[in-house]
């Protein structure tokens, strides 16, 4: 145990830095994810057949296959199509993709949830539907939706790990290269599973918090009911 | 082309077989322990929930590593197929500790205090009443996580296993095809969930109980 | 009753956090016996009742079945509740099993008797309960009234000595209530000794040998059916009567 702490204490610039391009790439991805979600969510709520088609194929294909997969598609096989992306930017393209895919389902679950009744009382005071989507749904349905989106940003932040298969600089990458340095693989993780739990402790605390500071008095217990 | 097709449904089959060992796995760990957290006092419970926060805290495929480096050391040396497997069972296990702790928690008091009027000891209702009934409301929560435990399976590319994404990348290296691979190996994870969605929610139709009053 | 006291309460006193629930309650049941225990909702009737079969610990007292002190050390509790049948009022039948299947699942699996002999005791005690059309049939696809009764013959399969009902029609759509008191009125008939907490006076009236009048936590009064409807001693006995008579009114049966 005496060793461990060394080991890590020895290590822990390193994996700092490590860590710091992990919760860059998770903020990238959750971001891109939000706004990638929201629109599938409302195009598969109030669009038409075309949009709605469209969305669910993508909810459908980066729910259905994995991570890893998805992100050597991008950095391994578009090249074959004659497109060629930066590790940084396959690592991007392929968390933003697929955290969407799972944000657009939590998404369109709120939006559901809010009820036709909302979006009549908006037409019925004559603004359009695009009008009563953004002014009276989605603030309320994006209140709604941040218990269950609460889970997002750690479960993102648990698979930005993958990312180091193609060699981008993030914490599971500095973890390889301390493993290969040392010969101790089982110290050089260990390490890392420390700092992976630490992060997503304080991420789940902020998020709590959050949840707590943007609550509407009676809202809850409206949309409990509802 | 017809050497690419068996080369990665060879692949396959690995995929398929470290699911069909970790998702059992799992799911006798995970049982254990979600028993050991509803009905085994105060302090079997705590342990039981810590290790439920610490192995779900961690990216499952640094937890793959390191059990990896444990499963396939001096100690017991397993392959990679077995090591890599194991791990992610225990990882698994984890998961699925919680479905199956909120199934037996929804089963209800009720149904334990009328096991026991009819005189059956605490374990014969756990086994006889509880179980049964959690482990049908289990079904649906538990389904995701089986497509999630095979989808996860693709991490064993990281200890060399020779399953289908491992697969894919030789073949976009022998063939110069890489969308081909890659997009093949995708196509068929895609298909896999599906198959498993399915027949998951088949079961579920099958072992619903009856309740439209006649 | 001049028939052997069957289950015997003495001093019985349960206290839970700050509340006592009740304290120092003796009762005596006689074989063959129906009392009926009532009185105001929250005055621990239904909690005496779990402890009577040892589903609630007691703080203090002793309760005998049969000249036996259950609440001994050492004492098998599993196999005390083996020998008295408990009846709840949301039912709990187990809703994974058929209704044959209920009532047969303490015979296989606690009395551990053979399969076919425990279908064809049980197919005997959904008879009894006039349930034996619908043996196959899920707790989902049964009425409330249809549930308690096979819940009551999920009880007697046991041979019970003692039946423990805890307001078994409190749950049930008044058209319902009926069919259970019906079943309960025979078991009374065939001399089964009940131990049953009710606010059906009509049938307290028609069908106990004895009521029993709780009240915050002790015993006010009881005596026959004719002594506490016509005679009552007790001022507070008197006016639970007057009310609930006025509510339920006096009930045909």
């Amino acid at each position: 145990m005496g060793n461990f702490i060394e080991f890590f204490l020895r290590f822990l610039p390193d994996l700092l830095s490590g860590a710091g391009m992990t919760l860059l790439l998770t903020a990238e991805g959750l971001a891109a994810g939000f706004v990638l979600g929201l629109g599938t969510a409302l195009a598969r709520t109030y669009g038409n057949r075309f949009w709605r088609g469209l969305a669910v194929g993508y909810i459908e294909l980066f729910r259905g296959t994995p991570l890893l997969v998805q992100i050597f598609l991008l950095y391994y096989g578009l090249p074959g199509l004659g497109v060629t992306l930066s590790r940084e930017w396959a690592a991007f393209l392929a968390l933003g993709l697929n955290s969407g895919a799972y944000q657009a389902e939590y998404l369109r679950g709120s939006i559901l949830a809010i009820g036709e009744g909302q979006m009549i009382a908006g037409r019925a005071l004559g603004m359009t539907r695009w009008q009563s989507v953004f002014n009276i749904i989605l603030p309320q349905a994006l209140r709604l939706a941040i218990p269950a989106w609460a889970n997002e940003p750690v479960s993102l932040l648990k698979s930005t790990a993958v990312v180091f298969l193609i060699a981008v600089p993030e914490l599971m990458a500095k973890a390889k290269a301390i493993a290969a340095k040392t010969y101790d693989p089982i110290s050089a993780y260990l390490a890392v599973a420390v700092i992976y739990l630490a992060m997503v402790y304080l991420l789940d605390g902020f998020m709590k918090w959050s949840e707590r500071a943007s609550r509407i008095p009676g809202f809850e217990t409206e949309s409990a009911r509802a | 082309m017809n050497q690419f097709f068996t080369y990665i449904a060879q692949g396959t089959f690995i995929t398929i077989a470290v699911t069909l060992v970790s998702l059992p796995f799992g799911l006798a760990l995970g049982l254990s322990l979600a028993l050991v957290y509803n009905y085994g006092g105060r302090w079997a419970a705590r342990a039981a929930g810590a290790y439920s926060l610490l192995m779900r805290g961690v990216p499952p495929i640094v937890l793959l590593f390191i059990l990896y480096f444990i499963l396939s050391g001096r100690l017991l040396n397993l392959s990679p197929f077995w090591a890599g497997s194991l791990a992610l069972g225990i990882v698994s296990s984890a998961y699925q500790m919680e479905i199956l702790r909120g199934a037996l928690q929804s089963v209800g008091g009720g149904q334990m205090v009328a096991a026991r009027a009819i005189g059956m000891s605490r374990w014969q209702a756990i086994q006889h009443i509880i179980v049964p009934q959690a482990v049908r409301l289990a079904i649906p929560p538990w389904s995701n996580e089986a497509s999630i435990v095979l989808k996860d399976s693709s991490l064993v590319y990281a200890l060399g296993v020779p399953e289908v994404l491992r697969r894919a990348q030789q073949l976009s290296a022998t063939t110069q095809q890489p969308f081909l691979a890659f997009g093949a190996a995708a196509l068929i994870y895609f298909v896999l969930v599906f198959l498993t969605n399915r027949a998951l929610d088949w079961l579920a139709e099958k072992t619903k109980l009856p309740t439209q009053h006649t | 009753m001049d028939t052997p006291v069957i289950l015997q309460a003495k001093n019985l006193t349960k206290i839970y956090g700050k509340n006592v629930i009740f304290q120092n309650i003796s009762l005596d049941v006689h074989k063959g016996e129906t009392i009926v225990i009532i009185g105001p909702s929250g005055t621990g009737k239904s909690t005496l009742l779990r402890c009577m079969n040892l589903l609630t610990r007691i703080d203090g007292g002793q309760i005998f079945l049969e000249g036996q002190e259950i609440t001994a050390a050492g004492t098998n509790e599993d196999r005390v509740r083996q020998q008295m049948g408990m009846v709840f009022q949301n039912f709990l039948l187990f809703n994974h099993l058929t209704a044959l299947n209920n009532v047969m699942i303490g015979l296989s699996k606690v009395k551990k008797m053979p399969q076919a002999a425990a279908r064809e005791k049980a197919m005997h005690e959904l008879s009894r309960v006039g349930l034996s059309d619908r043996a196959d049939h899920y707790p989902g696809q049964l009425s409330g009234g249809q549930q308690q009764r096979v819940a009551i013959a999920r009880a007697l399969a046991m041979d019970p000595k003692v039946m423990l009902f805890d307001e078994p029609t409190s749950a049930l759509d008044p058209e319902l209530i009926g069919e259970v008191l019906g079943v309960m009125a025979q078991l009374a008939r065939e001399h089964m000794t009940m131990l049953v907490v009710s606010h059906e006076m009509g049938f307290a009236r028609e069908v106990a040998d004895r009521i029993v009048f709780m009240e915050k936590g002790s015993i006010v009064e009881q005596g026959s059916p004719e002594d506490l409807f016509e005679r009552p001693r007790q001022a507070r006995t008197r006016e639970f009567l007057g009310k609930i008579t006025e509510l339920y009114g006096k009930k045909e049966r």
